[in-house]
């Protein structure tokens, strides 16, 4: 009964990116980005690459990543559709958008699982 | 002398006006009155054309839904004392074109309102025939009959119960951005309103709705605002209806996308 539809596939990655990004990124954002620059927490350099490059923190950290950036695309898109009145540019908007989160995840991807 | 409250009423007299012009009435300020009271007060006192809709008094009938100093009220459950000392303005409902006055035209929504089967669908006594015989059959026939019981325990009335407190008073369509926006958008109360029967153990309707909530018009116009939920007056939640349909929507899809037609 259900048709192919894309619409809701993308509302669950949002949906899924909604919850993944607040469960992990004020964590992340703390130890990264206040406890470590403030010299609060010293963690060595050596375990730190070492829990990095377990499988499963990279496949953890790759589903945040990928799916955070798909709720920033979807959200981001229905800002510049209702928002800022532009749905006439839909094309664009969407190339932008998903392709921005394709990009970035492909990215996350390369960095996560091949560069590390 | 006694306290006194001005309203600001948006007038509109499509014979007169090219578009809606303000009026000021001074009415006395009474503890119990609302702001239906007020315009009541007016309508009998001092103004006989001012023109609105109104029924019960009592927040049952939705009939008196207005702006009232920018949100969608109902007229008789927002209190003048509440907004002393004034003024107060009254304004007709946002996202609905003004046939007059304060008087709306709601056409819009009731054509919407019956495209999501708002009743009781029995599948397994239905006669075969056309939809729409199929459709005014069981809804008064089948339910509601002595034929058979259909009980129900508070649980299952639970799922359900607090959809079914809508009174269409279309509060939620004047509060949402997404139905000025988008003409198509079936919007919150219709959904709402659908997940009421969906979700109730007797109704076999569910997927007889599908195709129109799920469609780009049904839910997925929602941006989740939230807005229909703030103003409804009888705690439905029309916000919190279209997420958990979203939710059941694309699980639906996820298996058209993942699993062959036949075992769907």
């Amino acid at each position: 009964m259900a048709k192919r539809q894309i619409e809701p596939i993308l509302w669950l990655t949002f949906s899924a990116g909604g919850m993944a990004a607040a469960l992990a990124l004020p964590v992340l954002l703390l130890v990264f980005g206040v406890l470590i620059p403030l010299d609060w927490a010293s963690p060595d350099r050596t375990h730190l690459l070492a829990v990095l490059r377990n499988p499963l923190t990279r496949l953890v950290l790759l589903a945040v990543f990928v799916l955070a950036l798909f709720h920033w695309a979807h959200r981001f898109r229905y800002t510049l559709y209702e928002g800022l009145q532009l749905k006439h540019l839909n094309q664009v908007i969407n190339v932008l958008c998903y392709g921005g989160a394709v990009a970035g995840s492909v990215m996350a991807g390369y960095i996560l699982l091949i560069a590390l | 002398m006694a306290e006194r409250i001005t309203l600001q009423v948006s007038r509109y007299r499509p014979e007169n006006d090219a578009e809606p012009v303000t009026q000021e009435y001074e009415i006395p300020l009474r503890k119990a009155w609302s702001v239906l009271d007020g315009l009541n007060h007016v309508k009998d006192h001092i103004d006989g054309t001012l023109s609105f809709r109104w029924s019960c008094r009592m927040g049952i009938c939705g009939s008196c839904g207005m702006t009232v100093n920018g949100d969608p009220h109902l007229g008789c459950a927002a209190f003048l004392t509440d907004y002393a000392p004034g003024p107060v303005r009254v304004e007709p409902l946002r996202n609905f074109p003004v046939i007059r006055d304060l008087v709306v035209e709601i056409g819009d929504f009731m054509r919407k309102l019956p495209k999501v089967k708002p009743w009781l669908i029995r599948t397994d006594t239905a006669e075969t025939g056309t939809a729409e015989a199929e459709a005014a059959e069981i809804g008064t026939a089948e339910i509601g009959t002595a034929e058979r019981e259909f009980p129900q325990t508070p649980a299952e009335m639970d799922e359900y119960h607090r959809y079914s407190m809508c009174i269409n008073c279309m509060l939620c369509y004047s509060a949402c951005p997404v139905v000025g926006l988008e003409e198509d958008f079936l919007g919150p109360a219709a959904i709402a309103i659908a997940q009421r029967y969906n979700l109730d153990s007797r109704d076999q309707g569910a997927a007889e709705r599908f195709d129109v909530l799920s469609s780009a018009a049904g839910v997925w116009d929602c941006t989740f605002v939230g807005e229909c939920t703030t103003a409804c007056p009888k705690g439905v939640d029309p916000a919190g209806a279209i997420q958990r349909y979203k939710l059941t929507a694309a699980m639906e899809s996820l298996k058209a996308f993942v699993l062959p037609r036949r075992a769907r």
